[in-house]
């Protein structure tokens, strides 16, 4: 049976790893990934599961040691932030490109400089290209749940490919909220074990990793944006089984109050929870406001945000994350090239927030929408804004 | 597993660019890199297997008498087995 | 009948020694490393001394371009490569992988030994941090670098492992330079600072010697640290059919000496006639040190002469430990 029990995010998410009986751990110390590197380590020092933990000395050591253990057929968890991340950025579309199914749990930060320790997406959103499939995560629950559910997606045999986890940095993991722990036993039945498609072994040796020129480039990555799109379906399956064994739901994009809603926002991580207070304030005040929640970045759900958005007069959508002298945020980029081809679609306005930590208060995402409300379909002058940036 | 249709659809990739065939570089004959190739004298040859030993394409090998050659599919004519045998019982000769 | 200085009439069975290697071929014909190059026979006889029971994970580099051209594959032994600075890293991976599945039962129950190599940019530049956390961190695996002092696969270009003189096309003699201004660092020092079981420099010129020290270092548990010295024809433009020479020469002149550190304890395992050969013996021969002046050439001798002094002196003194 599942445990219901008060437990501080990042340690939830270290022991949702072992849930899934992880082999190998590597992983390097970082603010504020650093809880789930120790409470692996303590789960595997405790001997709770047969595994080795690596104290690497770098993040980029994190993920070559976690490919050579995926590599050997080991399931591997890693977890980091931002500076950690991009540190490892050589090595992610290697793991991809090699298709070994590592999950890793990323406490978002911003990225230096100047240095901030604080939450926003700055850290993620370099890595979109590296061929990862990427999950975020609104609550301490979601953290657990995609967790478990991110070494089964990886690990099918359709898919083959790593998954990162997107947990914001203290917003998130920091804190201590009540959530259901899965029972071991369910998660047995739910994740069989790892079955790899090459090891590195002397019985059956095989070359990893091997050098590919202009004859096969193209179509190595033709195969892996196709092993990309084509996870899609196993990811709907496999929130479908975990509805059914687990009893929660989980979509690409989920809605909140999105019927009737003439203005639509956009959020990913943690922000959907405070925005959707301010989504019940704003229709008590009458105002048709609705919630998008984005729980799928990579592989983009295309078809999910074109339903989602049908009927909206505006989307207002959030980034936590600046692609500077470009569309503003990367998100918003994304979504706005998503819905260029529609017939329809409504205005579009993009709101940079939380950068480095920055508090979002109800307050402020109900000032987004009812400024967005008032100016209706009339353009705006920015493609984009610094959502409360102090002006001269 | 047996050696497929190359140059390879996207859709045969092997996943990872994982090669399940070990050694199938020998597909690739370097023997055409060659200039001069290596000639044994068996008469001067003492059968030690220096030659084989330094070999960097691994492509010298003994034979059932005991005396060695060179795979030509392979070798680069480097001379470096010329050049270490002691005995001289081998030459480097232009390709005919 | 004039012979190589490495072989002994007296002692047959090195002579024949050959005949007892492995015959297999784990690094095999078809790669495609250039015309007589000592990194290709270093990695060859590396693999025979290993046996099949290895996991080689290949730095970047010359081994990693040449041996393994989608799809098609030198290597025999199981082998991976990732990027340029973390064999050391991926290597420490496969043996913790190997590790805990074989404690469970995932896997055969026997002694698999996780290699990594690189060369001198991959180990002593861009790798060393990757090597000394690796090292550092006690895993049961063997790191080899086949150093042939310089970016060979990039076009010849300097790495710390460059020595004093050569000119390489980052550090070109020119007119007011004598080509690269440093001394090579050295890396088997560093190593033996991390307290390895085991740390060695050997020679593609001393094969029988270079394989025993592969041996030794795979039976030992814990981690250990092989440097073996490499030419490459290419990139110091010499003849390739001197490759063998070159590296012996570099020993015999005292350029390279063969030692190993077994416990901290400084052993020669192959000793050179003395007086050493002059430096110059082993410069001439190769292009990239055609344009030193005599004057340079002294420069280098003397160092060579302090620095080999000083390795006798470890030797001498650490002969004193096992008694303390």
């Amino acid at each position: 049976m599942s445990k219901r029990i008060g437990i501080e995010v990042a340690v939830a998410a270290a022991e949702a790893a072992a849930l899934c009986r992880f082999d190998v751990a590597a992983v390097y110390p970082i603010t504020p990934q650093s809880h789930v590197a120790e409470h692996l380590s303590n789960i595997v020092a405790d001997g709770r599961i047969d595994a080795e933990f690596i104290t690497v000395e770098s993040e980029h050591s994190a993920m070559s040691a976690a490919m050579g253990a995926s590599a050997t057929g080991a399931r591997v968890v890693t977890a980091t932030s931002s500076q950690g991340l991009m540190y490892m950025h050589e090595v992610l579309p290697i793991a991809s490109a090699m298709r070994l199914p590592i999950v890793m749990a990323i406490a978002n930060r911003a990225v230096s400089g100047p240095l901030n320790i604080l939450n926003d997406h700055s850290d993620i959103m370099p890595q979109r290209d590296s061929g990862w499939i990427s999950l975020f995560a609104e609550n301490g629950q979601e953290v657990v749940d995609m967790m478990i559910q991110a070494f089964k997606i990886a690990e099918h045999r359709d898919v083959q490919l790593p998954v990162n986890v997107n947990i914001d940095g203290f917003q998130l993991t920091h804190m201590v909220e009540p959530l259901e722990m899965p029972d071991q036993k369910e998660v047995d039945k739910f994740l069989p074990p790892y079955k790899p498609y090459a090891t590195l072994h002397p019985d059956k040796p095989v070359s990893m990793g091997t050098f590919a020129m202009n004859d096969v480039y193209t179509e190595v990555m033709k195969a892996k944006d196709a092993a990309l799109v084509n996870s899609k379906e196993v990811i709907l399956a496999v929130w479908k089984e975990w509805e059914k064994r687990f009893g929660r739901a989980y979509e690409p994009i989920e809605g909140y109050r999105v019927k009737g809603a003439e203005i639509l926002m956009l959020t990913m991580g943690s922000m959907g929870e405070t925005a959707a207070v301010a989504i019940d304030e704003l229709r008590k005040k009458g105002i048709p406001a609705g919630l998008l929640k984005m729980k799928l970045w990579r592989p983009f759900p295309f078809d999910e945000l074109k339903k989602a958005v049908k009927g909206a007069k505006t989307l207002i959508v959030t980034d936590r994350a600046v692609s500077f002298g470009g569309p503003g945020g990367p998100v918003a980029g994304e979504v706005r090239s998503a819905l260029y081809d529609q017939p329809t679609r409504p205005a579009i306005i993009n709101e940079i927030i939380g950068l480095g930590g920055r508090d979002m208060m109800v307050e402020h995402f109900m000032e987004i929408v009812m400024k967005a409300a008032k100016a209706g379909r009339k353009k705006r002058k920015e493609a984009y804004e610094f959502y409360g940036v102090r002006e001269a | 597993m047996a050696a497929k249709k190359w140059p390879e659809n996207w859709q045969n990739v092997n996943r990872g660019c994982v090669v399940f065939r070990p050694g199938s570089a020998g597909d690739y004959h370097t023997g055409s890199w060659r200039a001069q190739q290596p000639v044994w004298d068996n008469v001067k040859c003492i059968k030690c297997g220096l030659c084989y030993i330094v070999c960097p394409e691994g492509c010298i090998s003994e034979g059932s008498d005991g005396y060695y050659s060179a795979d030509l599919d392979y070798c680069k004519g480097c001379g470096i087995c010329t050049h270490e045998c002691w005995p001289r019982a081998i030459k480097m000769v232009e390709e005919g | 009948m004039s012979m190589p200085s490495n072989f002994k009439l007296v002692e047959n069975f090195d002579l024949y020694a050959p005949k007892l290697t492995d015959r297999e071929e784990y690094f095999c014909p078809g790669h495609r490393a250039c015309q007589g190059c000592g990194e290709a026979l270093a990695v060859r006889l590396m693999c025979k001394a290993l046996g099949k029971d290895t996991v080689v994970t290949n730095a970047t580099g010359c081994m990693e371009i040449v041996g393994s051209l989608y799809p098609t594959t030198a290597w025999k032994v199981p082998w991976i490569h990732v990027a340029f600075p973390n064999a050391a890293a991926v290597a420490s991976g496969v043996e913790a992988g190997l590790k805990a599945l074989r404690r469970q039962g995932k896997i055969a129950d026997r002694d698999v030994k996780s290699v990594g190599i690189g060369g001198d940019g991959a180990t002593m530049d861009i790798g060393i941090q990757a090597l000394s956390g690796a090292m550092e961190r006690g895993h049961d695996m063997l790191y080899v670098c086949f150093d042939n002092e310089a970016y060979m696969n990039t076009g010849i270009q300097r790495s710390s492992a460059t020595p004093f003189g050569a000119s390489t096309t980052t550090a070109p003699a020119g007119k007011v330079s004598i080509g690269n201004k440093t001394w090579k660092k050295n890396l088997p020092e560093i190593m033996v600072a991390h307290n390895l079981a085991y740390v060695a420099t050997a020679s593609h010129g001393y094969p029988l010697d270079f394989m025993n020290k592969v041996k030794k270092a795979r039976s030992l548990k814990g981690p250990s640290y092989i440097h073996c010295f490499t030419v490459c024809p290419t990139g110091w433009r010499s003849a390739s059919e001197i490759t063998m020479k070159l590296a012996r020469l570099a020993t015999e002149t005292g350029i390279f000496p063969l030692y190993e550190v077994e416990n901290g304890k400084y052993r020669m395992t192959v000793e050179p006639r003395t007086p050493l050969r002059p430096v110059e013996d082993y410069l001439k021969l190769q292009g990239r040190f055609r344009h030193l002046p005599p004057d340079q050439i002294k420069v280098i001798q003397d160092r060579v002469n302090m620095e080999y002094r000083k390795l006798l002196n470890k030797v001498e003194h650490s002969k004193s430990w096992s008694e303390m």
